[in-house]
């Protein structure tokens, strides 16, 4: 199962694609046997994303609790996938006394560069219960097709 | 007004008391607690739990919030992971008298709201002196 990713195979023999090969292979070996949470990368700009591929589609998914939405506003320029929105957190009620804050208000705002062209007009995205999952499938010039061999 | 930008709050890991037989993550939910002379409220961040995953209890004065979602088979292969997902449990000791018969809960879009009603307003009881 090796794809060569995050850029479209050039025309020529790429003398790093084998080694890109050995680095992916390794990396999957370490997701499997090295604890998990060690691996992962630090997101540093909210909201923390999960980004899974199959072979036509790509899924993008984020925990945003709190995020009605009508206040998310998704867009997509070129390979940029914009994320935008805010959560209001604020008690109306009068008279109230705080013990713990733990949970923020505010807004928020991510661009994300996708690994492979997707179409644009097939994006489907839904929030249930604090989650998005934002599906989209791959431009039809790069996902893979059957090819059927005809024997003579 | 600029608004506040949010930021990413690192996920707790929630110590469920003993170990449990499944090798699943669980985290302390983040939470807001806040109290009016009627009731105190508790919200916790819980996404992608459903209401049937909810576990509130109140036993000895002790608040347990436990959320359980269905963990699903990631789909395909991962390119990037900045959180894990997992269950949801945490523990409160609750110092005020709270009627259990009327403790609600709602869950909207992830947040789990419980309200707790105390037991009749504590009055202050006024103890009056007199000329002796």
């Amino acid at each position: 199962m090796a794809f060569i990713r995050f850029a479209d195979r050039p025309a020529f023999r790429n003398p790093w694609a084998e080694f890109e090969r050995i680095r992916q292979g390794l990396d999957e070996l370490s997701r499997t046997y090295v604890d998990q949470g060690k691996t992962q990368s630090r997101a540093n700009v909210y909201p923390a994303l999960n980004i899974y591929e199959e072979t036509d589609r790509l899924i993008v998914t984020a925990e945003l609790p709190g995020v009605k939405a009508q206040n998310l506003e998704l867009s997509i320029e070129g390979e940029t996938l914009n994320l935008q929105g805010k959560r209001d957190n604020k008690q109306s009620e009068p008279g109230i006394s705080y013990h713990r804050r733990e949970i923020e208000s505010g807004s928020f705002s991510r661009a994300l560069t996708l690994p492979v062209k997707v179409d644009a007009e097939q994006i489907g995205a839904k929030l249930s219960n604090g989650i998005l999952t934002i599906t989209l499938m791959k431009a039809s010039a790069v996902t893979p097709r059957q090819i059927k061999v005809s024997a003579e | 007004m600029t608004e506040q930008e949010l930021k990413i709050q690192e996920k707790k890991t929630a110590n469920p008391g003993d170990e449990t037989t499944k090798n699943e993550a669980c985290f302390a939910p983040h939470v807001d607690i806040f109290e009016t002379d009627k009731d105190v409220t508790v919200i916790a961040d819980m996404p992608g739990v459903t209401t049937e995953g909810v576990d509130l209890s109140l036993e000895d004065n002790i608040l347990t919030i436990q959320g359980n979602r269905v963990l699903q088979k990631q789909p395909g292969r991962i390119l990037l992971e900045e959180y894990e997902s997992g269950h949801y449990l945490r523990r409160f000791t609750v110092a005020e008298t709270i009627d259990q018969e009327k403790i609600e809960a709602s869950l909207n879009d992830g947040v789990l709201r419980v309200r707790l009603p105390k037991t009749g307003p504590a009055q202050p009881k006024k103890i009056e002196v007199k000329m002796g």
